[in-house]
């Protein structure tokens, strides 16, 4: 069963990321990444840029608008995904548990909607 | 009031657990019920009537009435003896508030070592037994556990229903068992699952599961003190328990055994556990948890880089890997001899291990990148990557981040 990992940080954790910190910030992903990979259960994932980069588009009375910033108003903000295959869900949590995240961070675990049945 | 009756909760809950389950067939979860509407009762009745004399008396004739009338509803045949038994154990009153003519059960046995041999009972699934223990005994919620073992409520939920199931529906007994020192082995194990579930955890659920573990030691220690295991265990607990205030800074960053301080160990907990261990020793009966308490024995009387004691901790892993041949045993054994100073014997021991087993197993990984290092094998920065992608505690992550940007020595 796939499941998306989605990894929440907050200012201070994304602020790690150039810095002093950053080696030990990066190092760390990059562990739990290969752990993925070898552990068979890696089935995609990406990191993003912080929520400064962030473009909204919403549709406001049947018009594309666009506006900066992030979607969510909130302390923690989307900071990448990993997608893992693993049999149920507390194997999922398992592999949560071991994401690199700080004190302040925060994994959501969600399963993947099935493949449409016409697919193919 | 509502203090009081948490506080006679979190004292007497496993106790009326055991002695209602105990006479109702062995049925936990009907009894879990009853109890807990008997503490709702006491939370309606005694702010306004005032504290029976005998609060656990109290409780236990309310919640003993709830399950008569339960087996009344049922009128199964075969609940008919479990029914005189109850009545005969709440004769003299009708009516439940009237808590004078209560004081009568003045003595209510303790059964929960009883009832700890029903939980950890070989025919229940050992990943039910822990968890199991821990809510029987202690009254610990499925979510709380849930928690500490990092599975879904959901998953816990059904694991303790099905292992209640089995132990009412395959009549598992609440009597002692005769086999004793056999059985008494399973319950030890369970509690040991607790332990190291929680020593090993970073939810503040699991830390409490340390003291909970010691606890449940503790009630099998006061029964079958004559059972040395039981003291090995204790006394394993402890010293590693001792160690609790060491095991991180003041900035909770990692500090390995190895580097930690001795003045911050509770020296109390560290006598206590000389005390069980020395005793359990002149008992005669050797086995898993007296050997693994006196390798913590070892360790902590270890001063800075001492090769003959590292030797003699090694000695005492192959005599548990005799008794007990576990993973994290030879594991342990490996780590020694690296410190021994024999890095090559410690791969050789690593390499021996089932590579299913161990492919996420996070302490083999580290012990592994911490030996390739010594060898002067390049591959130790690949094993310190699995160890830290592996690591679920934020300040082991950080220590052995710290530890893979040291040279090759």
């Amino acid at each position: 069963m796939k499941y998306a990992l989605m990894i929440f940080e907050a200012d201070a954790d994304f602020a790690k990321r150039q810095g002093p910190e950053a080696p030990a910030y990066w190092n760390a992903w990059m562990a739990y990444s290969s752990s993925l990979k070898a552990a068979g259960v890696m089935a995609g994932g990406a990191g993003l840029e912080g929520p400064t980069t962030a473009t909204v588009l919403r549709n406001i009375d049947g018009k594309a608008t666009v506006q900066d910033g992030p979607f969510l108003d909130s302390k923690e903000q989307l900071g990448g995904f990993f997608l893992i295959d693993v049999p149920n869900l507390d194997e999922a949590i398992k592999w949560a548990s071991r994401v690199p995240i700080s004190e302040l961070g925060s994994v959501e675990i969600r399963p993947l909607l099935p493949p449409p049945p016409n697919a193919e | 009031m509502h203090q009081r009756i948490e506080s006679i909760a979190q004292q007497s809950y496993g106790k009326l657990l055991a002695y209602l389950a105990g006479r109702y067939r062995g049925d936990i979860q009907a009894a879990e019920d009853a109890l807990a509407d008997a503490f709702a009762r006491a939370l309606q009745v005694w702010p306004a009537k005032g504290e029976p004399l005998n609060p656990e008396a109290w409780l236990l004739r309310v919640a003993g009435n709830q399950l008569i009338d339960g087996i009344r509803k049922q009128k199964r045949y075969q609940y008919v003896s479990v029914l005189q038994e109850l009545e005969h154990a709440s004769v003299g009153s009708s009516s439940i508030e009237n808590s004078a003519v209560l004081t009568e059960l003045e003595q209510i046995p303790d059964e929960r070592l009883q009832m700890m041999f029903a939980c950890a009972h070989p025919a229940i699934d050992p990943l039910v037994r822990t968890p199991l223990l821990l809510q029987a005994v202690l009254g610990l919620s499925a979510q709380r556990i849930a928690s500490a073992f990092l599975v879904s409520p959901q998953t816990m939920s059904q694991r303790l229903v099905r292992g209640k199931i089995k132990i009412r529906d395959a009549g598992i007994s609440f009597e002692l068992p005769e086999n004793l020192s056999e059985r008494v082995q399973f319950v030890l194990d369970a509690i040991y699952g607790a332990f190291s579930i929680g020593w090993n955890g970073t939810e503040p659920a699991s830390q409490s599961l340390v003291e909970d573990a010691i606890s449940l030691a503790r009630i099998v220690m006061a029964r079958l003190p004559s059972h040395a295991e039981a003291a090995g265990l204790l006394a394993l607990m402890l010293y590693c328990d001792a160690r609790r205030e060491a095991r991180r800074t003041t900035e909770n960053a990692y500090v390995p055994l190895d580097r930690q301080d001795p003045s911050h160990w509770d020296t109390t907990l560290v006598k206590e556990a000389e005390w069980l261990l020395s005793n359990a020793s002149q008992l005669g009966q050797p086995g898993r948890y007296q050997l693994e308490a006196a390798i913590q024995s070892a360790h902590m009387q270890r001063r800075g880089n001492d090769g003959p004691t590292w030797k003699m901790i090694v000695a005492l892993y192959s005599a548990l890997e005799t008794l007990v041949p576990t993973i994290g045993g030879r594991i342990g054994k490996a780590a020694a001899m690296a410190q021994a100073g024999d890095a090559a014997k410690a791969l050789l021991e690593l390499d021996s291990l089932e590579p299913a087993l161990v492919a996420e197993h996070q302490p083999y990984w580290a012990v592994r990148a911490d030996v390739l290092r010594r060898l002067g094998d390049a591959g130790y920065l690949e094993a310190y990557d699995r160890a830290i992608g592996l690591s679920d505690d934020n300040a082991v992550r950080q220590y052995l981040l710290l530890q893979k940007q040291l040279p090759m020595t």
